[in-house]
């Protein structure tokens, strides 16, 4: 690994010349140490044989992986059988994560969109609203929600109350919960960079499609959103990711039935399971998930760049 | 050329008493216009007189406060842009970044819902008429600011306007590309034989392209006329100014008979001149080009004064003459071996030709 770093600068003090190379110095320690060194040890648990409650005999062994996606029965010894649990559970997640990032996207485009086009005060009094409740911690923030919606809290009391529904929604410890936990911890993931994107859109492409006959949807759709597509792909990515690997919402609105790969990590580390190379596996493969997506749209990107 | 263009016409855009206010701000007030079929029609004014408003206006994308706006008989003022028969060459030419040449300009035709093959080749008519044919599949972004311009021109020809709307088009352009387009454009109208109506503050694009020139100030409409009336005949003070160079000179008008005035000239001469319509008797303001002005013996002509200051324009010399009121007339003289340019000091008569000085509404 410290070979890597060094590597890296000598072939950066080519580039850089003198002074250049010094000063990416910090950037490249921070970014080894802290972003590259983590994910290789990760990648290295990986492959290494759990010790019970917690830690890690060094000893090569493939059984995390073999674990997450094989089951040999219990004890080990029967023909092995694709074990489905793990790969719902990651399923479940990409779909949970994808619906969130489509929802953020329904909800967060036009208030994206309401912001970019208020005069220059009201925008940056609107980005300040929105970015008000993110000054409170994620914990605190999802607790109060799991507070929020649970069968005898306000929100069911109130529409009680109000003689909307006759008995009490369930909400909390369903699909719907962790949804708008989601939902609720990355929309502004969403609105920021979609914000950034129509803020530089030109409205005089808009007076030209209306000028070519085009009306409001046409011009929605064949002018607005081709030109702000990478602010909306950036806000996709933004809300994807993170949705993908959460475990707040999931652990706290989900309850134990709503599982998302994030929980599932966090407990080979902290809950009970204690299995840490099975944890770092899991993290592995989530990883380069993400990777494949990333690297896809990076590849599209440079192509359309090139046209 | 002028008259038998105008002799076959038709309104094309009658706009009708036209207001339209932002809040407490007027930026058109009651302007009425006649824009005839088949008409390069100029709107020139200074920035923020209300032309690009005006424009705009017809175009659709501002609504107005009061008035009509009647394209061929059917008033259109109501309609949104996506519904009228016009199409708008965009300042900054607005072009689609994302999508290439042709998709640009096969825009407005496959929104008219024609059929793809005939709009090709419709796209590939007009870029041919702007001499773009190569450049189908560029990207806005790989195209010069001349370029960029021909494709949005050819844009908005496309669809066959029954009107053209060119917002200072020629603004962006360098200097030698401007003068090259104007005759172009020119062209192109007589060629579509599509009614323009073209926005500038460069009266020189005025002058040279229009077949007929409305003069705006304050949201108003100055003066209406081809570039001749417009030169030689202003009606105020404003359109004598800023309209090429010219002197304005304080005069009381002892008596009007038959559109001509007799005014008493600062230094005591007098002279007998066209006034414009609605002048009246009193103090007013006459109007005489730099060019039209002559020199002659001390006392021999209108006025008197002394050279005060000779600036050399090539072609021409610049003679700044100071009456003895301290009033400074400009004298315009070509620099060929024939004329005569007195030097700096000496005492000069100035003498106005035929019919070169005018009365203008003040």
């Amino acid at each position: 690994m410290v070979a890597g770093i060094e590597n890296n600068n000598s072939s950066n003090t080519s580039t850089y010349a003198g002074l250049g190379s010094l000063l990416i110095l910090p950037t490249w320690l921070v970014i080894g140490f802290f972003l590259v060194l983590p994910v290789l040890m990760m990648l290295v648990y990986s492959f290494l044989t759990k010790e019970f409650r917690g830690g890690v005999i060094w000893e090569f062994s493939l059984a995390a992986y073999d674990q997450f996606f094989f089951d040999r029965g219990l004890f080990g010894d029967e023909p092995p059988k694709i074990e489905w649990t793990y790969i719902i559970i990651f399923w479940r997640s990409i779909w949970l994560a994808a619906v969130a990032t489509f929802l953020c996207l329904l909800v967060g485009f036009p208030t994206a969109w309401f912001i970019a086009t208020r005069s220059g005060p009201n925008k940056s009094l609107w980005l300040f609203l929105i970015t008000i409740p993110y000054w409170v911690n994620l914990l605190i923030r999802t607790i109060s929600m799991k507070f929020l919606i649970r069968d005898t809290g306000p929100l069911n009391e109130w529409l009680l109350a109000a003689g909307v529904i006759p008995e009490p929604i369930h909400m909390i410890n369903t699909n719907f919960a962790v949804q708008l936990g989601l939902f609720y911890s990355y929309l502004p993931f969403m609105v920021l960079p979609i914000y950034a994107a129509v803020e530089r859109y030109n409205f005089a492409y808009s007076e030209a499609a209306a000028d070519l006959y085009a009306g409001r949807w046409a011009t929605l759709r064949k002018i607005i959103l081709p030109i702000v597509k990478p602010g909306i792909i950036a806000g996709c990515i933004l809300v994807f990711v993170p949705s993908l690997g959460a475990f707040l919402a999931p652990d706290l609105l989900g309850g134990a039935k709503n599982f998302m790969i994030g929980s599932l990590i966090e407990e080979q580390f902290k809950g009970n399971a204690g299995n840490w190379p099975f944890g770092a596996a899991a993290a592995m493969i989530l990883l380069s998930m993400v990777l494949i997506v990333l690297t896809f749209y990076a590849r599209q990107q440079m192509k359309q760049g090139k046209r | 050329m002028g008259n038998t263009r105008e002799s076959m016409k038709e309104v094309a855009v009658d706009i009708v008493n036209l207001t339209k206010c932002y809040g407490d701000f007027t930026a058109l007030s009651d302007v009425s216009l006649d824009i005839r079929d088949n008409e390069f029609f100029t709107l020139l004014g200074p920035s923020g007189c209300g032309k690009t408003t005006l424009l705009r206006t017809v175009a659709g994308f501002e609504n107005v406060t009061e008035g009509a706006i009647l394209l061929y008989g059917e008033d259109i003022a109501n309609l949104p842009p996506n519904k009228r028969p016009v199409n708008t060459v965009f300042q900054q030419y607005a072009l689609f970044p994302h999508m290439d040449v042709m998709q640009n300009v096969l825009f407005g035709l496959l929104r008219l819902g024609q059929d793809a093959a005939s709009a090709r080749a419709r796209v590939g008519e007009v870029l041919e008429m702007v001499q773009l044919g190569g450049f189908a599949h560029r990207l806005p972004g790989q195209l010069s600011g001349g370029q960029q311009q021909r494709v949005a021109l050819a844009r908005a020809l496309a669809p066959n306007p029954k009107v053209l709307l060119l917002d200072e088009p020629l603004s962006a352009l360098d200097l030698k590309l401007r003068q090259a387009v104007r005759l172009e454009l020119q062209q192109l109208q007589r060629d579509t034989g599509i009614t323009f109506i073209f926005v500038t503050h460069d009266q020189e694009e005025a002058l040279t392209m229009s077949d007929r020139i409305a003069v705006i100030a304050e949201g108003r409409v100055q003066q209406v006329g081809t570039a001749r009336d417009i030169y030689e005949a202003p009606i105020n003070k404003f359109v004598a100014d800023f309209i090429g160079e010219t002197n304005l000179i304080m005069v009381q008008v002892l008596g009007l008979a038959d559109g001509n005035a007799t005014c008493l000239l600062p230094g005591g001469g007098k002279c007998t001149c066209p006034a414009a319509q609605g002048a009246i008797a009193g103090e007013g303001h006459i109007s005489v080009r730099p060019e039209r002005v002559g020199f002659a013996e001390p006392d021999a002509g209108v006025m008197s004064g002394q050279v005060a200051r000779l600036v050399y324009l090539g072609t021409d010399m610049h003679v700044d003459v100071t009456l003895v009121d301290g009033e400074t007339i400009t004298v315009r003289t070509q620099n060929s071996t024939g004329s005569y340019i007195p030097p700096v000091g000496e005492n000069v008569g100035l003498t106005f030709e035929q019919g070169a000085a005018r009365l203008l509404v003040d």
